[in-house]
């Protein structure tokens, strides 16, 4: 029993990454129908980020934290600016084929100026831990789960209650009918990718931190399960990808545990597998009828 | 000079052109009428009038400025907003949010408040369900919504296509009648409907759009008239 819940500790931690990663996934999906395979990749930027500003200019923690949020957003608004928005009215797969070149041009242009290599972390926050009954949890855990709690809650609150995060949803439900609003479709887009890449960059110094060790490819592994989780969660909602990153996460802690952690990744594609075939709209996902 | 003034406006879609040289004026003040049949050419004019579909060649002015260029958000801050045919409401956005959505380019807080009170008085069923998923309204309440959230912009001209569009005949007089309501409080207003005789029998001036052409035009009265007009919308 004790081990069990020692496991949903480590499952929380790990999903909450997930579930971070997965928001940028769903929240592009959700409003330009693309599923930005490079996403990945700017959490690894974010991973870098903080290596760098920590290791050569010795930031603490969190204005570590807060320089990879505003990298990776800008690195997020360029992308879409340059690769995705000249071909915004072209066939889907064209835009999902740049995706993944883009995905390339960063992961080996990371290799190439920071060497392919893997870096160790230097250790910004204690690993000190606390024995809470029968369970052990660490710090950088609960600094984890606290600042995806925060982040998460944040993001509802700009999506739901400010106009900027109306202007996303109407985007994202109807595009010309949002422009005759008067809101400019380009802009909107814009910053729904310097949202999403904020999250991805919290998601790569935290990960960086966990794991203790970031490399140029370290984005495909998280950044596919991430995906999965948007999938499962329901690909275009945001309560669904927190669920789905958590459930992802939950479910590889477990099989670690319990099984062999030869099968962590696998978990992950049957779950996929799964899903697309008992319900290709995910948990959370809608259906998309149109009343006339 | 017209309020509005559209004069010999291409648009093409391809290698189809919709609208083959369309010229149409709208007067302050006035409720103007386009009518014609299915795949005539209305939406698209109005699509092109407010900015999202491209135009081929032509000229736009709207209170003497040249709009033809213009994007549309810069066209709904001019003061010209349009109802578009379907109503299109944000589905899964509550009431309250679309009608505030409708006056997104507006920074006037206190006076969105008052606008907003002004189209619950005009609308009470909106006040009724503002919390609701605007889905989840049936289609004249859609219609009403989408009409709402057009006058929380404060449009100087108001475009609506087909706002009679697949309600029942008892909805359509009520949608009429707001018409008329909301032009007689200085909202300038340009109709276009495939119910030829209720857009007719309000409009001050109105224009018969055949495969992308003007085929006529004359005031309201003239029209009903007009023989061809019977025959050919009227069932005459």
């Amino acid at each position: 029993m004790s081990q069990f819940l020692q496991q949903i500790v480590n499952g929380l931690s790990l999903g909450s990454i997930y579930a971070l990663i997965a928001l940028g996934y769903t929240m592009v999906y959700g409003i330009i129908k693309l599923i930005n395979f490079a996403h990945g990749d700017v959490y690894m930027i974010g991973a870098y980020t903080a290596f760098i500003v920590t290791t050569y200019f010795g930031f603490s923690f969190f204005p570590a934290l807060i320089t990879c949020m505003v990298v990776c957003g800008l690195l997020g608004v360029l992308i879409e600016r340059i690769a995705y928005r000249p071909l915004r009215h072209s066939p889907r797969i064209t835009a999902l084929i740049t995706a993944i070149g883009v995905s390339y041009v960063i992961e080996y242009t990371t290799a190439y100026f920071m060497g392919s290599e893997k870096r160790t972390y230097p250790q910004l926050l204690s690993n000190a831990s606390f024995q809470l009954g029968p369970i052990k949890i660490s710090t950088q855990q609960i600094y984890i789960f606290l600042i995806t709690i925060v982040l998460m809650l944040l993001l509802q609150f700009i999506i739901q209650k400010t106009k900027m995060g109306r202007a996303m949803r109407a985007v994202s439900t109807d595009e010309n009918a949002a422009k005759l609003m008067g809101i400019n479709v380009d802009n909107t887009i814009s910053f729904t990718f310097l949202i999403g890449s904020a999250l991805a960059g919290a998601a790569g110094i935290l990960v960086g931190i966990y794991y203790n060790s970031i490399n140029p490819l370290m984005g495909m592994v998280p950044g596919l399960k991430a995906f999965v989780a948007a999938v499962f969660g329901g690909i275009g909602s945001i309560p669904g990808a927190m669920i789905g990153g958590l459930f992802i996460g939950m479910a590889e802690t477990m099989v670690i545990a319990y099984g062999s952690s030869l099968y962590r990744d696998a978990i992950v594609y049957a779950i996929l597998i799964i899903v697309l075939i008992v319900k290709p709209t995910g948990l959370l996902g809608k259906n998309e009828r149109e009343k006339v | 000079m017209a309020m509005l003034e559209v004069k010999d406006l291409h648009v093409h879609y391809g290698m189809i052109e919709a609208l083959k040289g369309v010229s149409l004026q709208v007067e302050e003040g006035q409720i103007v009428s386009l009518i014609g049949a299915n795949g005539a050419g209305k939406t698209t004019l109005l699509q092109s009038i407010s900015g999202i579909v491209k135009k081929s060649s032509g000229d736009v002015h709207f209170i003497g400025k040249d709009i033809y260029k213009e994007s549309p958000q810069k066209i709904v801050a001019d003061g010209l907003t349009q109802v578009p045919e379907g109503r299109r409401i944000f589905a899964g956005m509550s009431v309250y949010e679309n009608l505030i959505l409708g006056a997104y380019l507006r920074k006037d807080k206190k006076e969105i408040q008052e606008d907003l009170q002004k189209v619950y008085q005009q609308f009470p069923i909106l006040e009724q369900r503002k919390n609701q998923d605007a889905s989840t309204l049936s289609g004249g309440e859609q219609q009403m919504l989408a009409m709402g959230r057009a006058l929380m912009a404060r449009p100087k001209l108001l475009l609506l296509d087909e706002p009679s569009m697949g309600l029942a005949p008892i909805l359509v007089k009520e949608i009429f009648s707001i018409i008329q309501e909301i032009n007689k409080t200085g909202t300038t207003i340009l109709l276009v409907e495939q119910n030829a005789k209720m857009a007719l029998s309000i409009a001050d001036y109105a224009y018969v759009l055949e495969t992308g052409n003007v085929v006529l035009s004359g005031t309201g009265k003239d029209l009903i008239e007009s023989e061809d007009i019977q025959k050919a919308y009227l069932g005459g």
